[in-house]
């Protein structure tokens, strides 16, 4: 008996079991086996077979001096179930999604993808200050998002834009954020690409590198307590594993087993640092049997893959109440945002290769044409109609004003204090004699022609407008 | 942290950028040279002067740097000289401050300065305190550097300026160069120094240029840590600041002068140990002060230079004021030094007697929270 539970601690995260509980259980019958050993009579504990007793680990022993070699050579498999034309591999793993599913997931990463072309360019022609396109990770987005529930909370990084757009952001709002115009939900506060939406259950992106690791883990600890029947899914890149950060939230989500998904975009460069500069193990899948999570590793091109491993770690985190980390292996395609060019540390014939011969957007359109789903006439009408549908919401996120200036004081606490209260009608006033100095005409004016109400205790109601 | 890396660069900056390198008829010696390339200058001297000095940090080696002030560097020195570090602020000042404790003399760059919020522990605890708390046994000569405060629309997390944070500890130095003269003089002076020195460089200067005088471009321009400069004389108000607001004052006060007033403007340079006898002496000068910089008001630089005016030795001067009975004065509140700062202009004016003074501080400026009752109460 005692064997099977030290086995049964070996092959999983060791959960329930305390360690009292173990040594009651190895101490019936071990005196006797103790006897051939005279030394050991002296011992303390006395064990069956001279077992190890430590309590931080649950193995054997060995008499032979061997270090472990970490496995970068023939590394952590990577599971795919479409080949790169395509084709199902092995039709067991064919999840047979339904072709409404199929096209939505075709249909999120193409418009995400024309998206960013036409909000990459309107950087480049001074339009909106920054922008980081998605190109070639598009499958990772929508594979995951799909596999998941609606209200599963998600944290994000910064390239995960086609999460959203699976769960149907509309055009409109992604440009008020580029722009920071009137409806941006996040009231013009943060740079472009920094989306958050508290309806579709994505916590607003932060800039700091791999902060949203810990913070998922606690959000997922939360859900556990309150028996939702939620997962939350952390996405983040292989250079941010290195952060402090990400060591603390993996070792938390097994030890306080929360159910979580680890999402990592393994794209094979941060900024310009490869990951031979990254790191010298095998990828990030390799950490996690290091903390004792359930890991895979995926090509993350391939958006069957992707969902069928977001899927059954969905599953299992929630029912098991345990971490699952998902290596999902893909190529950033674009630069690492509009203030980098990246010929100065790639090769075009390396981007080339991702952009023709293995992109999870062409891979799928094949698996679409295989089945019949989809034609030349239909891909024709779908690009034409994705393009006006975001030029479309590109002038009007243009020609809209940008937020009232009132909106600079709100928010920085619940209740807005006295002082800060006292800025905003020095501006007001400020503005009143000085106002022709300023851009006002791009900005919402409403409550700022006149001294806002500072007769009762209440901030203005300007500071609480929430915008359509 | 290469999150969203800070370098926004609008179209329309760049030609304005194009539009400010005017080709320049000058004299030999006077020669134009951007904040960027007066730090890569001082850093490139030092590299080559002491081959225990090197560069670590994030994109610094092939990348050139997240700005490209460390160009070339890599090309000229190599791996061992100039590292890429994966992305854990944490871990690379970690190691850095261990580099340091060994013997060697790291610059550690962060790629702002509000990511050195990640390693914050390892500049306080392990660069600053640890020369003190080893018995003077352990030295930590350290430079961390980087760039600071307000950069152009890249919200609060890329924002913050950390000169009261890092201008807070004691076994830190820390210093805020203005133009391209400042940076070369002070990252040289910081790299020379057996302390842990923090540079707090900023982003929008880093593409300026500036005319370099001939003395800063020999090997061996230093700036003095602790000395701050006057850029220009005035006689009727000291306007003191740091960094990138320096450029501000000099123009405001170019626009003052047209109306008759005349500004002195210091450039402090340095922030910690900060100069107050070149802010006394201005002070004592012209009676009226203001500080400009990019932090945040309360318990910032500023706030620390209005609470030394206000404690220090100046009153000494002032005739007919109390001075060493200044304070045990029965009714001397300790709350009210920290009030004091916000009233700048009208209590650093000079007082003829000590009636003047309380009157004048019971005049409070326009919204002001206490009475004048409750100020004395």
């Amino acid at each position: 008996m005692a064997v099977a539970i030290a086995a049964a601690r070996v092959w999983r995260p060791n959960r329930g079991l305390s360690q009292a509980a173990l040594l009651l259980l190895w101490r019936p019958g071990a005196r006797g086996l103790a006897r051939s050993h005279p030394h050991r009579q002296q011992q303390q504990f006395s064990s069956l077979d001279d077992k190890p007793q430590f309590p931080g680990a649950s193995a054997e022993f060995i008499d032979k001096l061997e270090f472990i070699q970490p496995n970068v050579i023939s590394g952590i498999p990577i599971y795919r179930v479409m080949d790169r034309q395509g084709q199902i591999i092995n039709p067991s793993e064919d999840p047979h999604l339904p072709k409404e599913k199929v096209l939505k997931l075709y249909k999120s990463m193409t418009l995400l993808n024309t998206m960013d072309r036409i909000l990459y360019e309107s950087q480049r022609q001074g339009r909106i200050s920054f922008y980081m396109t998605n190109y070639g990770e598009e499958g990772t987005h929508v594979g995951s998002a799909a596999a998941l529930d609606n209200t599963d909370l998600v944290f994000g990084q910064y390239r995960e834009a086609g999460v959203l757009m699976y769960r149907d952001y509309p055009l409109e709002l992604f440009m008020a954020q580029c722009y920071g115009n009137i409806s941006d939900l996040g009231k013009g506060r943060q740079m472009p690409v920094h989306y958050g939406c508290k309806e579709r259950h994505f916590v607003t992106i932060s800039s700091p590198l791999a902060t949203q690791i810990p913070q998922a883990v606690g959000a997922a600890y939360a859900a556990k307590r309150a028996n939702a029947n939620r997962v939350v899914i952390c996405y983040f890149g292989e250079g941010a594993a290195s952060e402090g950060d990400a060591h603390a939230g993996f070792n938390f989500a097994a030890t306080l087993e929360c159910p979580i998904i680890f999402f990592c975009r393994n794209n094979g460069y941060a900024i310009s640092t490869p990951t031979s500069e990254q790191y010298r193990g095998d990828g990030i899948a390799a950490r996690g049997p290091g903390y004792g999570i359930m890991s895979i590793r995926v090509d993350g091109n391939d958006v069957f893959a992707v969902y069928n491993a977001t899927k059954e770690a969905r599953r299992r985190a929630v029912a098991e109440n345990q971490p699952f980390l998902i290596e999902a292996m893909t190529y950033r395609i674009g630069h690492h945002s509009t203030s980098d060019d990246s010929s100065a540390y790639r090769s075009v014939d390396e981007v080339n290769y991702w952009d023709k011969q293995d992109h999870p957007i062409s891979r799928l359109r094949h698996y679409l044409l295989s089945q019949g789903w989809w034609d030349e006439e239909q891909e024709k009408a779908w690009r034409k109609q994705s393009r006006k549908k975001v030029m479309e919401a590109f002038e009007q996120a243009e020609r809209k004003p940008k937020p009232n200036p009132n909106l600079l004081f709100s928010d920085v606490y619940q209740e807005m204090p006295a002082q800060l209260r006292k800025q905003q009608e020095s501006l007001a006033r400020h503005l009143q004699t000085y106002g022709e100095h300023y851009p006002l005409e791009h900005f919402d004016k409403r409550g700022l022609q006149c001294f806002p109400d500072f007769s009762t205790a209440e901030a203005p109601p300007l500071a609480r407008m929430i915008y359509p | 942290m290469a999150a969203v890396s800070g370098l926004v660069r609008r179209p329309l900056r760049e030609v304005s950028g194009l539009l400010k390198r005017r080709f320049h008829w000058t004299a030999p010696t006077a020669l134009q040279v951007t904040v960027r390339d007066a730090i890569n200058q001082g850093m490139d001297e030092e590299l080559e002067r002491d081959e225990k000095v090197f560069l670590l940090g994030e994109e610094v080696a092939q990348y050139d740097g997240a700005y490209k002030v460390s160009r070339g560097l890599w090309k000229k020195y190599g791996d061992k000289r100039i590292i890429d570090t994966p992305i854990s602020e944490m871990g690379f000042a970690g190691i850095a401050v261990g580099a340091a404790m060994a013997g060697l003399r790291p610059i550690c760059e962060f790629m702002t300065f509000n990511f050195s919020m990640q390693a914050i522990d390892q500049v306080i605890n392990s660069a600053a305190k640890t020369y003190y708390m080893s018995g003077g046994l352990q030295p930590v000569p350290i430079v961390f550097r980087g760039p600071n405060g307000a950069s152009a629309g890249v919200a609060a997390q890329h924002s913050q300026c950390f000169a009261a944070w890092y201008g807070h500890c004691p076994g830190l130095k820390v210093v805020s160069p203005w133009n391209s003269e400042d940076a070369k003089g002070l990252i040289k002076s910081a790299i020379r120094d057996n302390n842990p020195v923090v540079v707090l460089e900023n982003e929008l200067m880093y593409g300026v240029p500036f005319e370099f005088p001939p003395e800063a471009q020999s090997k061996d321009f230093l700036i003095p840590i602790g000395k701050a400069k006057i850029e220009r004389q005035g006689t009727h108000i000291t306007v003191v600041s740091h960094s990138r607001p320096v450029g501000h004052c000099l123009e405001a006060a170019a626009v003052l002068s047209k109306e008759g007033v005349e500004c002195e403007v210091i450039n402090m340079r340095t922030i910690r140990p900060m100069d107050m006898e070149t802010i006394e002496a201005s002070v004592m000068k012209t009676n009226h002060l203001v500080t400009v910089e990019g932090g945040w008001p309360q318990f910032g630089v500023g706030a620390e230079i209005c609470a030394r005016i206000m404690e220090g030795g100046l009153w000494e001067n002032v005739p007919g004021f109390m001075s060493e009975g200044y304070r045990d004065k029965n009714d001397f509140k300790p709350e009210v030094t920290a009030e004091v700062g916000k009233w700048r202009i009208s209590v650093c004016d000079k007082h003829s007697s000590e009636e003047d003074f309380w009157r004048a501080t019971s005049e409070i400026p326009e919204g002001g929270e206490t009475s004048a009752e409750g100020f004395w109460n």
